[in-house]
């Protein structure tokens, strides 16, 4: 048997979600740990530590799948290692694509998250505003350092070159388990893709009406609703009841997972292909079957920011975001 | 040197590229301050085109289309006015100065009102300053 493909995981900025997902491949990982043999997977599931990347050889790994979006100069020093000792760098999951929900976070200043994480939640007791520092000398003698905090949120590929994307937040395991198999066969898309079914979440919805044959499938949304209004009926598009949701724009390799337990869609799949900048796509198609100003008014009055609702997991991607 | 501003505009060209050719012929006076793009439709701007001409440095951008019940393909307008005002707000909730950026109604019999808006704009952006991102990438 040819040797097995070597594989490495490293989380950076991110919950560890997509990782999870990998776990719950169950019996499906077990089956492909014959071909493929876990070489790094830090700092989380195996005892390795990150100088055991820095003394691989250059290219030692095949195929990285990196989580997570990128705050820390920390994460920016691993994925540069990682880069290196990578064949195949993939950006796994939507926080290491686009920057995820806590790219939002970058609307903020540094010194209200600091704040907020570690003096005013109403279970902290922090009266002289003590935050983490990047050194500190304890007892006089240990020099202790913790990672810098960066100005804003990034995205892999503005820190590394990364040849492939998966999406999700987390991506299914089911698509994880679908890339796994596309890797270990060979069968890749051109590099700089994402790895996906091609279909929007709208394609594999079941209450989207074109499949229903519904001829008000071209109706305009003619009011807003947030998923506290109400409960949805479970069988109609949920946006031409009012409640607004990115299917139409998001690539859903999700199997439509939102929609089955009757909540919209708010885009952790990425972007369907030819789309470059997922918030601006999302305002410009939503606004674009809203009936008239007044339901745009309504939008505007029930998502305070729109910012963070069509960015949602997409705001460190964005044209304008990033160069702020 | 003094702070000249640089604008993008997306026009029309059944209306607000009409009425900038009309400003010409009417000999109005008004800034040379912007650089005008004529696009079959207002509703062909895409939200994108707005974010990328301020990422990369222009100081203000305007799309100007047709007014209500004018637009050559029924629509557009309407879809223009829903993209564009919302976008006008989420640049404001990106902390981009909403001020930026102008959605105008200006038809083709309006070359005055087009030196009009120009020159009340480019003073706007006087008052601004530079676009903050000023050098693009
Ligand atoms: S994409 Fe979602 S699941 Fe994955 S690390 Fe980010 S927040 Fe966690
Ligand atoms: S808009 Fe949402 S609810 Fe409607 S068909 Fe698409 S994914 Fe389903
Ligand atoms: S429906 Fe949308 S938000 Fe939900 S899991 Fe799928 S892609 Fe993500």
């Amino acid at each position: 048997m040819a040797d097995k493909v070597k594989v490495g995981f490293l989380l950076l900025g991110g919950c560890a979600g997509c990782e999870m997902s990998v776990v719950d491949l169950s019996e499906k990982l077990v089956d492909a740990l014959a071909h493929l043999e876990v070489v790094f997977w830090a700092p989380t599931a195996a005892d390795v530590k990150y100088n055991d990347l820095e003394a691989m050889e250059d290219g030692f790994i095949d195929v990285a799948f990196v989580d997570g979006m990128v705050r820390l100069d920390e994460h920016i020093h691993m994925a540069k290692v990682m880069r290196k000792k990578a064949k195949t760098l993939i950006a796994f999951g939507v926080c290491a694509a686009l920057g995820g929900t806590a790219g939002m976070s970058s609307l903020h200043s540094k010194e209200d998250l600091f704040a907020k994480a570690f003096k005013n939640t109403p279970t902290t007791d922090n009266p002289d505003g003590v935050y983490p520092q990047p050194s500190c000398l304890v007892d006089g003698k240990y020099d202790l350092t913790l990672p810098v905090y960066e100005d804003k949120v990034r995205t892999l590929n503005q820190i590394v070159d990364v040849d492939y994307y998966i999406g999700g937040c987390p991506p299914h395991h089911s698509h994880v388990g679908a890339a796994i198999g596309a890797l270990l066969s060979g069968q890749m898309p051109p590099k700089g893709s994402w790895i996906t079914n091609g279909k929007a979440v709208c394609d594999v919805c079941d209450r989207n009406p074109a499949k229903k044959g519904d001829n008000l499938s071209r109706a305009m949304v003619t009011k807003v609703l947030r998923t506290v209004d109400g409960t949805p009926d479970t069988d109609i598009c949920l946006l031409q009841q009012g409640y607004i949701c990115f299917g139409p724009i998001t690539q859903g390799d999700c199997g439509g997972s939102c929609l089955n337990v009757n909540i919209p869609c708010r885009g952790c799949g990425g972007p369907i292909p030819g789309i470059e900048d997922y918030g601006a796509q999302a305002l410009s198609s939503i606004a674009s079957i809203l009936k008239d100003d007044t339901v745009s008014a309504q939008l505007m009055e029930k998502y305070p920011n729109l910012a963070k609702f069509f960015y949602r997991y997409a705001l460190p991607s964005g044209t304008l975001p990033k160069r702020m | 040197m003094e702070f000249v501003p640089n604008i993008i505009g997306f026009a029309c060209q059944w209306c607000t590229y009409a009425g900038a050719d009309l400003a010409g012929n009417l000999r109005c006076k008004y800034p040379p301050t912007v650089k005008l793009i004529k696009v079959p439709c207002s509703g062909r701007v895409k939200p994108e085109y707005v974010m990328e001409a301020l990422a990369n440095g222009a100081d203000g951008v305007l799309v100007g289309g047709c007014h209500f019940g004018d637009c050559h393909y029924k629509d557009g307008n309407h879809k223009t006015k829903n993209r564009m005002d919302m976008l006008k707000v989420m640049l404001g909730d990106l902390g981009f100065d909403p001020r930026r950026f102008r959605r105008e109604w200006i038809s083709g019999a309006e070359g005055k009102k087009f030196a009009e808006v120009i020159t009340d704009f480019t003073a706007e952006l006087i008052e601004l300053g530079p676009n903050p991102l000023k050098g693009g990438k």
